[in-house]
């Protein structure tokens, strides 16, 4: 061997350690500047996770962080974001974060399954779930699914739809069940007979598409809306979630109060001021449109306005409805969510009511009677 | 090799690249515009796509997405820019995932060449590893690594994806690096046995340098599959900043704005190019080793 191949070489192996090493620092660099968040003094850490990514459907919680609600009861929240594979319950048992919003039938099926977790406070008092569908399709009650192509997207979103389905006399073999995306093509492009649709969101995303035959944009007069809520099979969805075991420390149990109290604020806000309300979330990072944020933001208000019992109480009615149906409804291969009725801690409105009666000795109008929802305007791909 | 043959060389290859993309472009564009609105059915299965805007938007549409705004309060950042910066932040987390993965691989690689024991014991679950599906790893690797609190620093999401896409990166350099290791031939070693130079010094002489024809291919493969694990993870535990999380929440606008969910796909393609060039930069600095490399 000649020393200049020597030397060649050396200087290659020389060159490729600063390469890996500059990756290396650059990579150590990205991760650290994160750290070093608020400095302020003697607030409680308090983590929430959400069920998806930030969107004006957690809009309370994001305007309690925003406008110091939290801080104002010593509370310094930090608000997890969900995605596609994360279950908020599994994240709240294995203690990573303190509370989680989830949908109550879900839920119900992990304390089947021995999660120890407690609703101590029922935020969205009505569901947003409806089956839509085009006019010409003529249907306009859950017994004209019937020999229809019904969309869902499964995993625990089907049951109120199995639910109306079985109340009007359809079993899932007098339909077709197509599963359904994110997204709604599979409906605008006829797939889809009936597809299962959010109000705050896919029935917007519909409104939010040109009709090819008119050019314009599709409206509320070209759908039907199967509400479950009128069908009588709705079940409660958006609920804040605490670990059973820790509820019974008491110091945890006046964190929860002081965190429901946050968030019902939170909550008020949004209500008073959707659109500030909608521009919170933005900032917070949701990619969604204006005018769609601005639409759930408003859809939403809607599901907690005006409050029966005042915000987050839980309705003892709703909540055996909800049961009821958990456990008499039989999905495509039989099975039911529950098979027996969950433990009486699966819920309670101790904290809640504490919550409330502070927020009412407050000032603070926790029933909204006089509630009125916005009008608004959606544009082209909710922009 | 003379220089001017060498450019001639550059400039037939930049050509057939540019021309590749555009032909691929040209095939998207006269099937759109030849195909049957509906799709090509067959016995009721979809096996060309419909042609309708919604579901193949023009590609002058797709690339016109980027000069637009993202929405109103984003200011004046347009729908490119927040891809490039989303490109950054994935990139960045698939380069650490595949820095650990070939640090990983290549170290597994060393000690399963040492000894066979270690060969017979691991390299049957360095293949199983890579049959656990991704998606169901993802929440579990965020959930364990919550736990792990070390002095002021904790484990972030970031962290996780980052494992992810070792988790995939790791397995070609494994097994690429260990039939490099293998690769000298018998006569060479009885050489190196001959001169009595311990298995340290056989690995760093000899071993090693045998080893770049073969580890080279694999630290691409490699690249590529820290780029997917990094996008998929992301989509997975929704880590936001990404191109993976982009994907999702661009997805929303598939009915109303059917060219907006593909700028995010094109950053992903993109990372994967910058990814499979930037290791392409170390074949350049290993120049000297690689002459057996079928390329």
């Amino acid at each position: 061997m000649k020393p200049t191949s020597n030397r060649r070489r050396r200087g290659a192996i020389v060159a490729v350690l600063a390469l890996v090493l500059a990756a290396v620092l650059a990579a150590c660099g990205s991760s650290n500047d994160d750290s070093g968040a608020s400095g302020s003094k003697k607030l409680t850490p308090v983590k929430l996770q959400l069920q998806w990514v930030a969107q004006a459907q957690f809009a309370g919680y994001y305007a309690a962080v925003a406008k110091g609600y939290y801080k104002d009861e010593g509370l310094d929240v930090q608000i997890v974001e969900g995605g596609p594979d994360i279950v908020p319950i599994d994240a709240l048992s294995a203690g990573d974060v303190d509370y989680a919003i989830s949908w109550v039938p879900k839920v119900l099926g992990s304390i089947e399954a021995g999660a120890k977790v407690t609703d101590v406070a029922q935020v969205f008092e009505r569901s947003a779930t409806t089956q839509i569908s085009f006019k010409d399709k003529g249907i306009a009650g859950p017994a004209d699914l019937k020999g229809k192509k019904v969309g869902s997207w499964g995993y625990g979103n089907e049951w109120e739809l199995f639910a109306g389905m079985q109340k009007a006399g359809v079993t899932l073999k007098d339909i077709s069940l197509v599963q359904q995306a994110f997204d709604m093509n599979g409906f605008l492009a006829g797939d889809i007979d009936a597809a299962q649709a959010m109000t705050y969101n896919e029935y917007a995303q519909v409104l939010e598409t040109k009709n090819p035959k008119t050019g314009k944009l599709y409206t509320p007069d070209d759908l039907n809306v199967i509400n479950w809520n009128d069908v009588g099979t709705s079940m409660l969805q958006d609920a804040i979630w605490a670990p059973t075991d820790k509820l019974s420390d008491s110091k945890f149990a006046d964190e929860t109060v002081k965190f429901i109290k946050g968030s019902i604020k939170g909550w008020v806000y949004v209500r008073d001021h959707p659109e500030d309300a909608a521009k919170i979330v933005t900032s917070a990072g949701s990619k969604l449109g204006e005018s769609h944020q601005l639409w759930m933001t408003n859809e939403v208000n809607k599901l907690i306005w005006p409050s029966t019992g005042g915000a987050g109480m839980i309705d003892e009615n709703a909540w055996k409805q909800t049961v009821d149906i958990a456990l008499g409804t039989k999905n495509d291969q039989g099975k039911t969510i529950i098979t027996k009725a969950p433990p009486s801690t699966a819920y309670s409105n101790e904290y809640v009511q504490k919550a409330l009666d502070e927020l009412k000795a407050e000032g603070v109008d926790v029933m909204g009677t006089g509630f009125k929802p916005m009008d608004v305007t959606l544009k082209e791909g909710g922009a | 090799m003379t220089a001017p043959s060498a450019w001639a060389r550059f400039a037939v290859r930049a050509l057939l690249g540019t021309g590749g993309v555009l032909a691929v472009a040209g095939l998207w564009e006269a099937y759109k515009a030849l195909g049957p609105d509906t799709g090509v059915v067959v016995h009721g299965v979809v096996v060309l796509p419909r042609t309708t805007d919604m579901a193949m938007p023009h590609v002058w549409d797709m690339l016109h997405k980027f000069s637009q705004p993202v929405n109103i309060f984003s200011g004046h950042q347009t729908v490119g820019s927040a891809v490039l910066d989303a490109c950054v932040f994935s990139l960045k987390l698939a380069a650490t995932g595949w820095l650990i993965g070939v640090v990983v691989g290549f170290a597994l690689a060393v000690l399963m060449a040492r000894f066979r024991l270690a060969e017979s014991a691991m390299l049957p679950w360095i293949v199983l590893s890579q049959t656990v599906p991704l998606i169901a790893i993802a929440p579990l690797v965020r959930r364990w690594g919550s736990q792990i609190h070390i002095g002021g620093w904790t484990w972030t999401s970031e962290n996780s994806v980052a494992v992810i896409a070792a988790y995939l990166a790791f397995f070609p350099v494994a097994v690429g690096a260990l039939r490099g290791l293998r690769s000298p031939d018998a006569t060479h070693l009885d050489l190196m046995h001959a001169y009595g130079v311990g298995w340290w010094r056989g690995l760093v002489k000899l071993r090693l340098p045998a080893s770049v024809p073969y580890l080279l291919p694999a630290l691409r493969l490699a690249a590529a599959s820290a780029v997917i694990g990094t996008v998929v993870a992301e989509v997975s535990i929704g880590l936001r900043g990404g191109v993976g999380r982009m994907i999702i929440e661009y997805a929303q606008s598939a009915g109303g704005d059917p060219a907006k969910p593909w700028a995010p796909i094109f950053g992903a393609i993109g990372v994967g190019l910058v990814a499979a060039g930037a290791v392409g930069l170390i074949g350049l600095l290993l120049r000297p080793y690689r002459r057996g490399e079928a390329s």
